[in-house]
């Protein structure tokens, strides 16, 4: 078994809640209690190592709730669904129809069925649109899940990231119109707009920078920070109590920025994930990951 | 030297010093009108009135465009434009209350896309800057601004200079990451003068150890 695929974890769930509270207590104290007044290096410092602990402490592949997504996601893509009752095995991730293993460590790629450069968001829709006719109204309704919603989209996306993981980023960028899309999206990297003049750079530029207590990683060059955040989505997210893919954080980045909510799964989210796949490219996917 | 070929220099010096990306060399693998039309495809209806957040201004299409190192022409016409936008209080009073600062400084939300337009809007001024030495979540994308009125030994010429900085940062130095509050709207007048207050009240926790 690949490191932290298939791990089916019902009835963990609440006690990894129970878990996570006193965890969180934990750390609030010994903030607290390590920090002597006005040495605000030794404070950054004891502060910085404290997160760093809880953040290991959360990445236990045998705790994390996302694996219901996995599972979910597999049986998604195995029943006959939409009017042509036939499930996603005719659909092609880019390693030919059915293949899910190691498809998502090329995405975004070009499809030549589709003459356009994909991620694995737009690739599931136009699969369940062409191969299955499914609702799509329904299914983008439903992208990002919430409180009594289940999102087909973010278990889909779960089972086939699931499928790559342990394995290395090698998106190609052979094609032309791949290559466009990443310099595009190295421009919208850098773009600033809105009431606070934020653009994805104003926090993700320097190394060792954080918004409040959060560690912020530089996703400006390539190497480990890249690695590690993009090779960690999709994630559990404890704050949100649900599993969520890169597109909903970018989503969220954009949310913070001030920016209007970007269309779902167009194309300049795609040009992003592009940018930001290529910047970690060589880095681990181990996905699901779970996250504060 | 004019004093602003000396800012220049100056402000050239800190954004070498910040900005990793720094050195100016923007490479124009890609054409502005392709650029454009990815952000129209992925911004296609914003919702009334949030157009305006998606198309940019000339200053932040300089900065984008230069990566926050706009040349030495872009950089004095950045200047003079912003300057020439700071509005200071009617009355020259550039001090407010400072415990109404501390919140304006503390607030992270207003502005969102999930946020009520009626609802709380802060500066967050605590994502970036360490301010209260009593306050330990404190973000290190800007500098530490702890005693930053004691420092400066409550000048009111440095008092205008902060009110200015926070109502527009770039007519101090062209491209700063910090936003323009009082330029673009943000936040009120009434808001910059009391986080203004909580930067140079002598009783406010910022100037206290």
């Amino acid at each position: 078994m690949r490191i932290g695929q298939r791990l089916s974890l019902v009835s963990q769930r609440t006690l990894l809640c129970k878990r996570l509270t006193l965890l969180c207590i934990g750390l609030l104290m010994s903030i607290v209690v390590a920090i002597p007044k006005g040495q605000a290096q030794q404070a950054a410092d004891a502060t910085e190592k404290e997160i760093e602990r809880y953040r290991a402490m959360l990445s236990d592949p045998f705790a994390n709730p996302a694996f219901l997504n996995v599972d979910r996601g597999e049986k998604l893509w195995t029943t006959p669904r939409g009017t042509k009752n036939v499930s996603l095995q005719g659909c092609d991730l880019g390693e030919g129809p059915g293949k899910v293993d190691g498809a998502y460590a090329k995405l975004p790629r070009y499809f030549t069925d589709a003459d356009r450069v994909m991620d694995l968001e737009q690739r599931l829709l136009w699969c369940m649109e062409t191969v299955q006719a499914v609702d799509m109204k329904d299914v983008i309704k439903r992208r990002f899940s919430g409180p009594g919603v289940i999102s087909d989209m973010e278990d889909l996306v779960a089972y086939v990231a699931n499928k790559s993981s342990g394995m290395k980023f090698a998106a190609s960028l052979a094609h032309p119109k791949e290559q466009e899309m990443h310099a595009v999206g190295e421009a919208m990297f850098y773009r600033r707009s809105a009431v606070m003049d934020f653009s994805c750079a104003t926090c993700h530029s320097d190394d060792g920078k954080r918004i409040r207590l959060q560690g912020l990683p530089n996703l400006s060059k390539s190497g480990k920070n890249a690695q590690e955040t993009m090779g960690s989505w999709p994630t559990y997210r404890v704050s949100q109590s649900q599993m969520r893919t890169m597109q909903h954080r970018l989503w969220d980045c954009y949310r913070q920025m001030r920016m209007p909510a970007p269309d779902y799964a167009s194309d300049g989210i795609t040009a992003l994930t592009i940018f930001l796949t290529k910047q970690a490219e060589g880095g681990d996917i181990l996905v699901p990951s779970i996250k504060r | 030297m004019t004093i602003s070929h000396r800012t220049f220099a100056a402000a050239a010096l800190i954004s070498a010093a910040l900005v990793s990306v720094a050195s100016g060399q923007q490479t124009a693998k890609v054409a502005p009108e392709t650029i454009a039309a990815y952000v129209k495809n992925t911004w296609k209806a914003p919702a009334e009135g949030w157009q305006a957040r998606v198309d940019q201004d000339q200053t932040q299409r300089i900065c984008s465009e230069t990566r926050n190192s706009p040349g030495k022409g872009d950089f004095e016409k950045i200047l003079a434009r912003e300057v020439a936008s700071v509005a200071y209080p009617a009355d020259g009073k550039v001090l407010g209350d400072w415990k109404a600062g501390e919140a304006v400084a503390q607030i992270g939300t207003g502005g969102q896309f999930s946020d009520k337009a009626d609802g709380p809007r802060g500066g967050n001024c605590y994502a970036c800057h360490q301010m209260a030495a009593k306050e330990l979540s404190f973000g290190t994308l800007g500098p530490s601004l702890l005693e930053y009125g004691k420092i400066r030994k409550y000048a009111a010429a440095d008092a205008k200079a902060a009110y200015a900085k926070i109502y527009n940062a770039q007519s101090v130095l062209p491209c700063s990451n910090m936003p323009r509050f009082g330029h673009n709207k943000f936040l009120t007048e009434q808001q910059i003068k009391d986080v203004t207050a909580y930067l140079f009240d002598p009783e406010s926790p910022v100037n206290k150890p």
